[in-house]
């Protein structure tokens, strides 16, 4: 995991920043330079939401890597008020308490470790609301 | 636009081929598809190959394969698009001939993945998703077709076991096929049994990883005969499209928008329906990728791709054979070479050729070859003239 | 007048019971637990350390404070396991709640006082008029070394605090610090797990600072334990927290609300600092909280907080701290704590 590469992505990760289209209002993360639904180019950054509704979800149990300690862990897709979707791990929660349409938050989370000396990675997972 | 004809196919046996490498795989192929002709010397070449680069550290491979397979300045290059690589190859070497640029062109498809480990592979697999936005949070490619399939399996009631005969039907048919990785049947309760991946999806749902190629020759019809005196093969048809990288951002999980799209330009171009189809060659990476592109190329509405696999009617022998050659699950999936063998097996059964698999009838068939999550699909229809 | 204008308080919500350490190191349960008057702790998984506790802590704060991430003028964390050795906790803190890039961050370390002196700083800085809102973090996902009496208690949890001059929620009416070198509990570079002197630890340490802290406050603020609704203290075991209250001349009773120890462990930076959101979730205009930190090595920040009316309409705007502690609770074994706590060796 490069830093340049990981920095970047900060806004996004950290902040759920999204850009908004300005013409359409179509929100897009991570950001776009071309509209994909009215093709125009102008766009304002705006936050979603922290609360989501979880559309499709599975357990995964032989992960890639970097995942293997978190092993078996529940990943799911998410719907945001803004419309915008994210892929991101659902945490904290028993796996046959995990319904398809259940609403839940974002947390901040470490996501990835480099290994005993590369950076620490953080971002977003989704858990149930408190 | 001139018709094109595919005169010659090649591919070896499928498997974890140690003894070769990258270059052994595909030349071995390649030479097979020329021997299959009066080939002597090609004008192009194409090969797809998702990843030379990720999983052995070559890339360059169009000269590196030129250069082994003895065609010295020879054109080539490599393509990708992920597990299309190969349909991709094949669209390539046929727009290469059709437009009059070139006379005879060699469409090839080579993946090695045993020279790195089940991790190693695993990252390289992986660069088919969105790498910053769905691999970053502990996607893997098996979670994002159980994703698909907890919402076809919601949306349709398509079922567990209707998954599980997805697979016992390709190695039944996969069986028959002495190129195949894994040439032996497994049962409903074995696939149901096996290994857990990511629910609802276990091992016996997922294709495996191969080392093999695959290889055929293209040249304009007109010329067909100069080189071959087996029945004649023609393409009729060809549609690409692509989709968005991440799932997430698609319009709709529970069908992949990317085959219909390309389904529809090869249907009509060919001037061809869902029904004129008698075979199909479709990407079963996944048991639930079949049923859900048997659906999206029209084959059957949406949600009854379950209960059709059920019911047998993709059999051999069934309305519309699916995957006769055994597909990805039974025959394997060198990632580059899979849409490359779609087309090797179209035109056995055209020719004839297919032996204990052989369709009866078989007139008009279509190749479907997909990458990654459906972010792009390539629709290849072929009738023997 | 300065003081808390938001707090707010994070705790993952795994924990493993007393019974489950003891049993793999053939110890006697029954009595850790009355010795330590502590029953459970929290542990942080994988994906939780000081900065995810502290970014989820600080937006509780920011509700309550009712400002965005970008009026912060400081943002600190105290802590004894900031993830990192070099790189700050709190740029990626900052980052998370807007408040980069016209910012000032700093790390703070003192053991378990770390987050008692960022909120030290914080209050003086807007008293000095150099920043509008500063953010103070204590928190912590410290490591006890196995079978070591500190492993039935080191465990996880991070409280927010953000000071201003406007919309205050607890005054701050004074404060004293009392500090000694006095090598009680340490870690040097490059060990994974801290030492500590024993015995030399309680009455030395412990009883030595936060009594000499307490008393200097009671003298400052003329006051007796009488005048005061609440009181908290950093609290490493059950006992000593209890121990030195009655020593100060407090109750039990007012030391209850914010002795959370029993059931949560020693959350070490976290530990006065979350025991005071606890407070300032139930109590009322008017209310005065009396508060001494703790950290080895060693020294403590006392605080004397009065509650105003705004602390009434804060507290519902975000999850209070006994919901944290009491509810969605995970209990786990002793091997899914070692893998958590990465104890187990691995070839990397």
């Amino acid at each position: 995991m490069f830093p340049a590469r990981y920095a970047r992505e900060m806004p996004h990760r950290y902040r759920l920043e999204a850009h908004k289209c300005k013409t359409c209002g179509k929100a897009f993360i991570p950001r776009r330079q071309k509209c994909d639904k009215c093709g125009a180019t102008d766009f304002e950054i705006i936050k979603l939401s922290d609360r989501c509704r979880l559309v499709t979800y599975t357990i995964i149990h032989i992960p890639a890597s970097q995942f293997k300690d978190q092993s078996p862990y529940a990943l799911g897709i998410c719907e945001f008020p803004e419309g915008v979707r994210l892929t991101a791990q659902v945490a904290d929660i028993e796996f046959d308490e995990i319904k398809t349409g259940m609403e839940l938050q974002v947390e901040f989370r470490r996501i990835q470790t480099d290994g005993p000396a590369g950076i620490l990675a953080y971002g977003y997972k989704f858990v149930p609301v408190m | 636009m001139k018709d094109v004809a595919v005169i010659g196919v090649g591919m070896q046996r499928w498997g974890e081929l140690w003894d070769k490498s990258l270059r052994d795989i595909f030349v071995e192929s390649a030479l097979l598809a020329l021997a299959d002709t009066k080939v002597d010397k090609l004008d192009n070449m194409f090969i797809g190959c998702m990843s030379s680069g990720l999983f052995v550290g070559q890339e360059h491979i169009g000269s590196v394969m030129a250069d082994y397979l003895g065609q010295r300045h020879l054109a080539a290059g490599r393509v990708e698009s992920a597990c299309a690589s190969g349909g991709l190859a094949f669209r390539c070497a046929l727009v290469e001939v059709a437009s009059g640029m070139s006379d005879v062109v060699l469409a090839g498809g080579v993946e090695k993945m045993t020279d790195t480990s089940g991790d190693g592979a695993t990252y390289a697999l992986a660069s088919a998703a969105d790498h910053e936005y769905e691999v970053y949070n502990g996607a893997t490619f098996p979670g994002l077709y159980a994703l698909m399939a907890r919402a076809h399996m919601e949306k349709y009631g398509t079922t567990r076991d209707q998954l599980a005969h997805v697979a016992v039907k390709n190695h039944k048919n996969g069986a028959k096929n002495p190129n195949a990785q894994y040439p032996f049947e497994i049962t409903l309760e074995q696939v149901k049994s096996s290994v857990m991946i990511a629910e609802p999806l276990r091992i016996l749902d997922c294709s495996p990883i191969t080392d093999g190629a695959a290889a055929v020759i293209l040249c304009p019809l007109e010329m067909a005969k100069k080189f071959t005196s087996k029945p004649l093969v023609k393409v009729t048809g060809s549609g690409q499209a692509t989709d968005t990288i991440a799932l997430h951002t698609r319009e709709d999980l529970t069908t992949i928008a990317s085959t219909t799209e390309a389904a529809k330009k090869a249907f009509a171009m060919a001037g061809k329906k869902p029904e004129d189809i008698d075979l199909a060659e479709v990407h079963d990476c996944f048991t639930i990728a079949e049923i859900i592109v048997s659906e999206s190329l029209g084959f059957f509405a949406a949600g009854q791709g379950g209960p059709a696999v059920e019911a047998g009617e993709t059999a051999i022998g069934g309305r519309i054979p699916i995957n006769p050659s055994g597909g990805l699950k039974s025959k394997g999936h060198p990632v580059g070479a899979t849409g490359i063998a779609q087309i090797y097996e179209i035109v056995k059964q055209l020719r004839g050729e297919a032996e204990k698999r052989q369709v009866e009838n078989a007139r008009v068939c279509l190749a479907q070859n997909m990458g990654g999550s459906g972010g792009s699909t390539l629709v290849h229809i072929l009738e023997v003239v | 007048m300065v003081g808390i204008v938001g707090y707010g308080a994070h705790i993952p919500r795994h924990r493993i019971k007393v019974e489950e350490i003891a049993k793999v190191w053939g110890a006697d349960a029954p009595s850790y637990k009355r010795g330590l008057e502590l029953r459970e702790k929290s542990v942080p998984p994988p994906d939780v350390d000081t900065i995810t506790l502290s970014v989820e802590a600080s937006k509780r704060a920011l509700k309550r404070a009712g400002i965005a991430g970008d009026k912060l003028g400081a943002v600190y964390i105290g802590s004894e396991s900031h993830p990192y050795a070099v790189k700050p906790s709190g740029t990626t803190v900052a980052e998370a709640l807007g408040a980069v890039p016209d910012c000032h961050c700093a790390d703070y370390e003192f053991a378990c006082k770390a987050g008692s002196e960022a909120m030290f700083v914080c209050l003086g800085l807007v008293k000095a008029g150099y920043i509008e809102y500063g953010l103070a973090i204590g928190g912590d996902t410290s490591q006890g070394a196995p079978s070591d009496a500190l492993e039935y208690s080191a465990s996880a949890g991070a409280a927010a605090f953000i000071m201003g001059a406007k919309g205050i929620v607890a005054e701050l009416e004074f404060e004293h610090s009392y500090m000694t070198d006095t090598p009680d509990f340490w870690r040097r570079e490059h060990e994974f797990y801290p030492q500590h002197a024993g015995r030399f630890t309680g009455e030395p340490a412990y009883f030595k600072h936060i009594l000499g802290a307490g008393k200097a406050l009671l003298k400052k603020a003329g006051a007796e334990p009488g005048d005061f609704q609440y009181c908290v203290f950093h609290q490493p075991n059950g006992k000593f927290p209890m121990r030195v209250g009655k020593m100060l001349g407090f109750t039990r009773e007012q030391n209850l609300t914010g002795w959370l120890v029993p059931t949560l462990g020693n959350t070490y930076s976290g530990a006065s600092p979350i025991g005071l959101t606890a407070i300032l979730d139930i109590a009322k205009p008017g209310d005065r909280i009396f508060m001494v930190s703790y950290g080895s090595g060693a020294g403590s920040d006392g605080f004397i907080w009065k509650c105003t009316n705004r602390l009434a309409e804060v507290q519902d705007l975000a999850t209070k701290t006994r919901t944290l502690l009491d509810e969605r609770l995970v209990y786990i074994d002793y091997g899914t704590y070692a893998k958590y706590r990465g104890k187990i060796l691995k070839n990397y």
